[in-house]
């Protein structure tokens, strides 16, 4: 021990010789740490702001206010559960419809597409998450909704109209309309979760599958779905994560209405297109700081979803890390 | 044998499933390509006119029932995106470093790695929210700074994250080569490490570039709209999104022109950025 002192000792002064190079590297490496601390602290910093700009409502609702459906500037009476379910409930669509598409277009760029072809395809779905949500949201209201309303909505409201959820006038905007264009705008984010984690099954294990005689789906369904399993979760919650706060493409098509109605063809409101509508024209203490809350709402169920999901996408590339 | 498994019903009907199943994921894809080219038709269709049209760029935004462009929102689109880059890149960049150079393993980096990726995906509109009550109201009114601020806070972790990622691709013989011939690390990160990771990180800038592009909700409680050219960033600035927003949502027909024109305007920057950012790295690789 002590005879290793001297030399390490040695080598401590050999980069002292050079004075600047100490120096300069004391000053960058703290510069890098500091805006890291930045972007560590950043969220951390909205939740505080949040909780400041909705203090009014915080203490004059409590709890009460995630589930009052009142929503009324004019008495000053404020409640999110109208948002909060149109929030949910447009989510939930989108998942329905964008989590099985987005596994199929997974298989087939995984397994089935020729090699020159996964390419091209690929970036094609990766394209429909670089258009902008505001152009979604235009298209919605303009191009979507009325085909939506003449031809569709017909149709389920008379398959499935004895069930509450899809009982009243085809109107073309409301809570099913937004879930649609939702459903489309989070199919490239599951679907490139979904392809990356499929890619780090062991060819070993597919092939065992495969020379056993299995078909192509048996091994997708037998062998990469239960090894990716936590990461299909995981891709799935960044999905949701990104369709619960979507703000202008929802604002188009859901119709603002902020009225408590089961039918999905209803018109609704969420807590953000609630937001991207009145924040500007609100006026009063209390609307405002009610219009913070919603705020403080999405973002904390966002941060937890999206939280979540990148804790499942961690475990399996650690598991992963673990078997090679 | 053969003859034996291809008479099997189980065998066929394992057969069938697959076909099927593989035919099911074939439509799924057709779905998600069906909504691209109709999505990009009807924007082109409804927009290409517009786009053509000279005065979209050297005229103003009109008020309603009368003709016009969309000059003062295309140059204020311009001033907030550059600003906003301008602003989180380099914080982006920094702070991607320490994470890829310095944080190997301690608790800061993963924590921050953690945080920045929960950011990356934060709703936007929350943006616009958090700079609304730290500087919109304490200052009392809109500005162009305020809405340069909140892109900012969406160039930051995409920033980060590209550049974490590749400058984690930078193979560490790279970095020891230069430690050995005596350059201390800020040097070797500097000249060595960024050079090496230069097409990934320009990528991550990009596409970064892209993403702000087109977000609407974080400028409407920020930079909010002006109906006219004004460059000035204490004031409320003009800009692409908003306008479309507004002109959208308007019963007016030569507003909704104007809004298809402009929307088509966007989405084209925003695919050739897409596309540029691409093309940047595969030619590295």
């Amino acid at each position: 021990m002590s005879a290793v002192l001297p030399i390490s000792e040695s080598a401590h002064t050999e980069v002292r010789r050079v004075p600047h190079a100490s120096w300069g590297d004391a000053l960058f490496e703290n510069l890098t740490r500091f805006f890291a601390l930045v972007v560590f602290g950043l969220l951390a910093a909205i939740l505080v702001s949040l909780v400041v700009g909705s203090q009014v409502t915080l203490e004059k609702y409590g709890l009460r206010f995630l589930w009052n459906a009142e929503w009324d500037p004019v008495h000053e009476d404020f409640g999110a559960l109208v948002p909060i379910y149109g929030t949910l409930m447009t989510s939930l669509i989108a998942l329905v419809i964008g989590v099985p598409v987005s596994f199929g277009i997974a298989l087939f760029l995984t397994e089935l597409s020729p090699a020159w072809l996964k390419r091209p395809l690929g970036i094609a779905i990766e394209l429909l998450a670089a258009i902008p949500s505001i152009i979604y949201g235009m298209w919605g209201l303009f191009v979507f909704a009325p085909l939506f309303q003449s031809h569709l909505q017909p149709l389920l409201i008379e398959a499935f109209g004895s069930i509450p959820l899809f009982k009243g006038p085809p109107l073309g905007i409301g809570m099913l309309t937004a879930g649609v264009i939702l459903s489309i705008m989070v199919i490239p984010f599951i679907t490139a979760v979904m392809r990356d984690v499929f890619e780090l099954v062991p060819p070993l294990l597919k092939e065992s599958a495969y020379g056993l005689g299995a078909t192509t789906w048996e091994v997708v369904w037998k062998v990469v779905l239960p090894y990716t399993k936590v990461g299909v979760i995981g891709g799935v919650m960044l999905g949701l994560g990104r369709a619960l706060g979507e703000t202008m493409a929802v604002t188009f098509v859901i119709g603002n209405a902020h009225r408590l109605a089961v039918s999905l063809m209803a018109p609704g409101n969420s807590i953000a297109s609630a937001l991207a509508n009145e924040f500007t024209e609100a006026v009063g203490d209390i609307y405002f700081s009610a219009l913070i809350e919603l705020g403080l709402i999405l973002f904390l169920i966002t941060t937890i979803v999206l939280a979540l999901s990148k804790l499942l996408l961690l475990r399996l590339s650690r598991h992963e890390g673990a078997k090679t | 044998m053969s003859a034996a498994t291809a008479a099997n019903p189980l065998y066929r009907a394992r057969k069938r499933q697959n076909a099927l199943l593989l035919f099911v994921s074939f439509v799924a894809l057709a779905f998600g390509l069906f909504w691209l080219v109709w999505i990009l038709g009807t924007l082109f269709y409804e927009g290409g006119a517009a786009l053509l049209r000279a005065t979209l760029y050297y005229q103003m935004t009109p008020p309603p029932g009368s003709d016009g462009g969309l000059a003062n929102a295309i140059a204020g689109s311009l001033v907030l995106v550059t600003t906003g880059t301008l602003l989180g890149t380099p914080v982006g960049i920094l702070a991607g470093t320490y994470l890829a150079e310095y944080g190997k393993s301690n608790w800061l980096a993963s924590a921050t790695r953690f945080l920045n990726d929960v950011l990356l995906s934060a709703p936007s509109i929350v943006i616009g929210l958090f700079v609304y009550s730290v500087y919109v109201a304490r200052v009392q009114h809109f500005s162009g700074w305020a809405g340069a601020f909140a892109l900012s806070l969406i160039v930051i972790p995409v920033v980060v994250r590209t550049t974490d990622d590749m400058l984690k691709l930078v193979p560490n013989s790279l970095r020891e080569a230069a430690i050995a011939l005596g350059a201390p690390m800020w040097k070797v990160i500097l000249m060595v490490t960024y050079r090496a990771a230069r097409a990934g990180i320009v990528t991550g800038i990009l596409l970064a570039i892209a993403r702000i592009s087109g977000e609407t909700a974080p400028l409407l409680f920020t930079a909010l709209n002006n109906q006219f050219w004004s460059l000035d960033m204490g004031k409320p600035m003009s800009n692409l999104p908003t306008v479309i927003f507004q002109f959208a949502m308007s019963p007016y027909a030569d507003w909704q022109r104007l809004a298809w024109g402009g929307a088509a305007l966007i989405t084209l920057a925003v695919l050739a950025l897409n596309i540029v950012a691409r093309l940047a790295l595969q030619r590295k690789e």
